[in-house]
């Protein structure tokens, strides 16, 4: 195992977290799209909501992304290995979310909707300046944890072809027989990361008032 | 004849939650610059009152009306009655400030923020403009010091004030104040209730539900007696506290005459 080898990795793994910082935010973005979906009044959307998360959480993401990758060129989207990549974990990890999101939603305390009401906030107002912002601090742990779930299932992208730190491992495991200390490097490389991410985490619920605590 | 138009006007209230009556035909006007207090046992129906005149909850039939405008259901000629718009809603509430029993605040926005907040997001003010007149608010309610700190880094009476600017910043007519003590320490209870006293003395209509009957009694200037859902006596503190009282009030404030009541014994 050289320096060069474990730069080659290191390098990669620049691909994982790219890959999984997008798939969190886009996730999170349609994560919130979701949960607006299931607080209107619009049955038609409480079904679309509802038929969303129970198929991304219940198909395995490998199974998804191999589905997606094969599935949109027969439809005649080409897109690079990258962009299924991405979208195939932001759809699995918005459903997670959207699931995490609806215990915030659900936990902001009905007084605080009332101040806004009588403030004068339309429903809109309310959502994105109150109930949005309370549930994500509710939520925020679990959003860490989701993050760094993510980091680990974004391995799986190696199926479409996206070079991250998981598939450079077995391409250079393949080339220089050197599979365990390759594979230990990779593990390393990857716990590094989210130990950083839960270290992220602690710090903002530390900084930021109303973090990951209950409203009061 | 030239009546000046109430404040508040309750006609023929009733409200029920399923088969239970919680108000039964309640009527009540309330004219501008009154201290209007709501006094009852428990699950007399005054926070529910309250919460009516404020539309937080629907009557079941009856009508509320601020400022002679109703509000929450407009009025039909044929007596049905047709839920309002948002927008017509909120232009009569825009009359109305609420305080909490429970405060309220926004816990992920500074005392400031909290204050300042309708203004920004629903008068459209510029933020420097908003901030001074929250601010403006806050020095009144003597919290000015505190504006950067959030709800979670302030003492319960600290957030009631906090909570009563940022009722007061968006200018209202009336103030409603639901038990804004009963959520308190004892020992925090007094800055409320002086931050009300003073409002009391600006002329300020206010409907306050509340147990401190000691309040009520000096700074009221309109007792409303609830009990099961009916309202028993409604009248100036010196008409409604004169003795001898009616059984049912004279057992009810039996319970708070040794609680800081005492004048009344």
């Amino acid at each position: 195992m050289t320096w060069q080898l474990f730069s080659l990795l290191v390098q990669a793994s620049g691909m994982t977290i790219l890959i999984s910082t997008i798939s969190i935010l886009v996730g999170l973005g349609v994560a919130i799209l979701l949960s607006a979906a299931r607080l209107s009044h619009l049955r038609v959307l409480h079904g679309f909501t509802a038929l969303f998360i129970s198929f991304f959480r219940g198909v395995p993401l490998l199974v998804q992304l191999l589905l997606l990758f094969n599935l949109l060129p027969a439809l005649g989207i080409s897109l690079s290995g990258f962009a299924t990549a991405i979208i195939g974990l932001s759809l699995c990890t918005a459903a997670y979310q959207a699931e995490n999101l609806r215990g915030g939603f659900d936990a902001v305390p009905k007084g605080l909707i009332e101040s806004a009401d009588m403030a004068g906030f339309s429903p809109a107002q309310t959502f994105l300046r109150i109930r949005i912002p309370i549930a994500l601090r509710l939520t925020f742990p679990a959003l860490v944890n989701e993050a760094i779930l993510i980091l680990k299932a974004s391995s799986l992208v190696s199926v479409v072809g996206v070079i991250e730190l998981t598939r450079m491992a077995q391409n250079l495991s393949a080339s220089t027989f050197m599979p365990v200390e390759i594979f230990a490097s990779a593990g390393l490389i990857y716990l590094v990361i989210n130990q950083v991410v839960a270290a992220i985490g602690r710090y903002a619920e530390r900084r930021l008032p109303g973090m990951g605590q209950a409203a009061r | 004849m030239t009546r000046p138009t109430p404040a508040i006007s309750v006609v023929n209230v009733s409200k029920s939650f399923g088969q239970t009556e919680v108000l039964h035909d309640i009527s009540l006007d309330i004219p501008a610059g009154q201290v209007s207090c709501l006094i009852g046992p428990s699950g007399s129906g005054k926070s529910t009152l309250l919460r009516c005149i404020a539309f937080l909850e629907e009557t079941t039939s009856g009508r509320i009306l601020i400022e002679g405008q109703p509000l929450g259901f407009s009025e039909q000629d044929s007596g049905y009655r047709a839920r309002q718009s948002r927008a017509q809603t909120r232009a009569v509430r825009a009359n109305i400030g609420m305080v909490f029993q429970q405060f309220n605040l926004w816990p992920h926005m500074t005392a400031l923020g909290n204050v300042s907040a309708a203004l920004k997001v629903v008068r459209k003010l510029p933020k420097a403009e908003a901030e001074a007149r929250a601010m403006a608010q806050l020095t009144k309610v003597g919290l000015a010091e505190r504006a950067h700190h959030y709800p979670s880094q302030l003492s319960g009476g600290q957030q009631q004030r906090v909570a009563i600017a940022r009722a007061l910043a968006l200018e209202p007519k009336i103030m409603l104040f639901d038990e804004p003590t009963s959520a308190l320490d004892p020992e925090l209870t007094g800055e409320v209730l002086t931050v009300m006293r003073t409002l009391a003395a600006e002329g300020m209509t206010m409907v306050v539900v509340t147990h401190e009957i000691g309040f009520a009694a000096s700074v009221g200037t309109q007792i409303n007696f609830l009990d099961q859902g009916r309202l028993l006596f409604s009248g100036p503190p010196e008409e409604v506290f004169r003795k001898p009282r009616p059984q049912r009030l004279e057992q009810f404030l039996d319970t708070y005459i040794d609680r800081g009541a005492s004048m009344l014994a």
